[in-house]
């Protein structure tokens, strides 16, 4: 166990970051999750009782019948806002007193850096070149999460959960949404930062970064475990191939929707529904493909002139 | 009032003195020691009350003219002023006068769309303060930068300021962004901020890549090497991207080209990083960044936390709607 090398990596100052993330995204989510928890309670007990439901505040928070609803946000929203301001100053002071901000060696284009990491919030893509090539990785992938994001609103048809934390009125699109933050992105800066070294190979946290390391693999392409050969054949074999992983894929998860979400099929449009399924397949895409890299050594599925998926 | 009195009364004890002693000289002037004389008594008769009436003014300085031009408003204790003093303040009418008694609870919004305001505004701060030392040129910018560090007064805490600032408010808004979506707060009628805030979310990843290359070090230029590498697979509009080459797309016309302003990170990517970082985005993310705070405003203030809705209470399926409207 080289600890020297963990505490290497995890003391780089443009490292702090990260280190302070993983606390700070596991804090906010256990307040989340405790206030979704309460409301839960809450509702389940409302839904119990119809007659407390048409009487009761509605909030997991104290109320009493005499107290006002709003109050003034000079003081009370205020404060805290100052409150915010000097408490954030204060620890951006003690940061920048103790903690220096890296400065290498000047910009030298014939001395490569090894590993050459882009800024932490982009190693989950940087994370994905290992399985997918550049134009995927980096340009068509950062493009679809935008678009994901904003379409959200759009394709989320549920009106229930619309200011209050719950986890069993929106199941799905919390654990949707959890996924491609935490899994897909979040735990792929941690890796990025604490698990890539030289040559962007894999070292365990504690393991010496070895900078002559050579791993010896042998990456196939997917048509050739079926022997096909001629360029027009992998063209139309991975043609199919991704085709059926969409049709097949979509059939399976429209099934499955609407047998454990009903109420959210009827809701929502067809063109919705197909944004949403669209969506939804090509982020599974991403730990399947990995999966199949890291079990098979497979490199490509889709080969055309072209490009190669 | 009392010191009005002593006023008057001092007058009228001057005039009649003046008729009186008004030996008067014969050119209708008077001598020079009636004149002091004169002056001294009304002095003495004047003086404590303008004294008194400073000194009083002073107890409550927001009576006095300097005050009430600032202020628009009294200050005091009414419901009526603590609502004027949040609205007739161009800073701070951001915020209504009032707000739903349990939004101000910090496990609701966990605080992070103002934290990150306040980073930005931060960073503004000490970004204008590098300014004044940064030189955007292949033989200044490092030198800038250990100058920065080792002599310019409280450079070092500076730039690490600017630095720390950076990171925490990327780190900031994806709280922010996972907190809205949390709380289901995109949902009608926000659903349009929410975009607003994407196009936020996206600005702040440039501004912080873009300040990357600007040291001219060795992480910045790899950084932005490797990043900039990803321009050329851009399908369509990269040299090496799908169908890039079939366009007629080469390293001297593709979009890295236009991102870099030449073929290679050199001195003008970092003009090109330069402006983008310290002028084109700043203004940019302002100008979505008001918009955000107005749509928060227009769209009936922060959205919660709202009272539960039960299941049984959700709108009417779309099919039994539009049935119901045929
Ligand atoms: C520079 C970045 C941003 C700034 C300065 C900012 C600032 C704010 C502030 C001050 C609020 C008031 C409530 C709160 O503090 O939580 C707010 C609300 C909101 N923000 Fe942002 N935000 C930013 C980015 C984003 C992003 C990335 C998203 C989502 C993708 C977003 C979506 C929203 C929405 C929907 C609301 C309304 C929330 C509600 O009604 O509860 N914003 N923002």
């Amino acid at each position: 166990m080289n600890w020297h090398q963990l505490w290497t990596i995890a003391t780089t100052p443009d490292n702090i970051p990260i280190t302070a993330l993983l606390p700070l995204v596991l804090f906010y989510l256990w307040l989340a999750f405790r206030q979704a928890k309460g409301n839960d309670e809450l509702i389940a007990q409302l839904e119990a009782d119809p007659a407390l439901a048409k009487t009761h505040h509605r909030k997991t928070w104290p109320f009493r019948p005499g107290w006002q609803k709003e109050v003034h946000v000079w003081p009370f929203l205020l404060r805290m806002e100052f409150l915010a301001a000097i408490i954030v100053t204060a620890i951006l002071m003690v940061w920048s007193i103790t903690m220096s901000a890296p400065l290498e060696e000047p910009a030298n284009p014939n001395l490569t850096m090894n590993p050459a990491k882009a800024p932490w919030y982009f190693l989950g893509l940087q994370e994905m070149l290992v399985y997918f090539d550049p134009w995927i990785a980096g340009v068509v992938m950062p493009t679809l999460i935008i678009i994901g994001l904003m379409v959200i609103p759009y394709i989320d048809t549920n009106p229930l959960g619309s200011g209050y934390y719950t986890l069993k009125q929106r199941k799905f699109s919390i654990g949707t949404f959890c996924f491609g933050f935490l899994i897909l992105w979040v735990s792929m800066i941690i890796i990025g930062t604490f698990i890539r070294g030289p040559g962007w190979q894999w070292f365990w946290p504690g393991q010496t970064w070895d900078h002559n390391r050579l791993i010896y693999e042998v990456n196939r392409d997917l048509p050739d475990l079926f022997g096909i050969t001629s360029n027009l054949g992998k063209g139309i074999f991975g043609a199919i191939v991704v085709g059926g992983y969409f049709a097949i894929g979509g059939f399976v998860m429209t099934a499955l929707f609407r047998r454990k979400m009903p109420r959210d099929w009827r809701r929502m449009s067809l063109l919705q529904y197909q944004i949403m399924m669209f969506l939804m397949l090509t982020m599974v895409a991403l730990p399947i493909k990995m999966l199949l890299r890291l079990s098979l050594h497979i490199k490509y599925v889709w080969i055309t002139p072209w490009f190669n998926v | 009032m009392a010191d009005d009195d002593v006023k008057v009364s001092g007058d009228g004890a001057r005039s009649p003195s003046n008729a009186t002693n008004g030996g008067a000289p014969k050119n209708g002037k008077k001598g020079i020691g009636i004149i002091v004389k004169e002056e001294v008594e009304a002095f003495r008769a004047e003086m404590p009350g303008k004294v008194k009436e400073q000194i009083e003014s002073v107890k409550d300085p927001t009576k006095t003219q300097l005050y009430t031009s600032i202020f628009r408003h009294k200050r005091d204790e009414t419901p009526r002023n603590r609502a004027l003093g949040v609205l007739s303040n161009v800073f701070l009418h951001l915020h209504p006068a009032k707000i739903n008694r349990d939004s101000v609870r910090y496990p609701y919004t966990w605080g992070m769309g103002g934290i990150t305001f306040y980073l930005f505004i931060v960073l503004t701060f000490t970004g204008v303060l590098l300014m004044f030392y940064y030189h955007p040129t292949k033989v200044q910018a490092f030198r800038d930068v250990l100058y920065l560090e080792h002599d310019v007064p409280f450079g070092k805490i500076l730039r690490n300021m600017h630095r720390w600032a950076a990171h925490l408010m990327v780190i900031a808004v994806e709280l922010h962004m996972f907190r809205v979506f949390l709380t289901g707060s995109y949902k009608k009628p926000r659903e349009f901020n929410w975009n607003v805030g994407v196009i936020l979310l996206v600005l702040t990843l440039l501004l912080s890549f873009t300040g990357y290359l600007l040291p001219d070090d060795q992480l910045g230029f790899w950084a932005v090497t490797v990043g900039t590498n990803m321009a050329r697979a851009t399908p369509l509009l990269g040299n090496e991207g799908p169908f890039g080459s079939q366009l007629g797309m080469t390293p001297y016309n593709d979009v890295r080209f236009g991102l870099l302003g030449g073929s290679i990170v050199d001195a003008n990517a970092l003009l090109r990083a330069y402006i983008w970082h310290c002028i084109a985005i700043p203004i940019i993310a302002s100008v979505f960044m008001i918009v955000h705070f107005w749509r928060v405003r227009k769209d009936g203030g922060i959205s919660g936390p709202a009272p539960v809705m039960l299941a049984s209470e959700a709108d009417k399926p779309r099919r039994a709607q539009s049935a119901a409207g045929a």
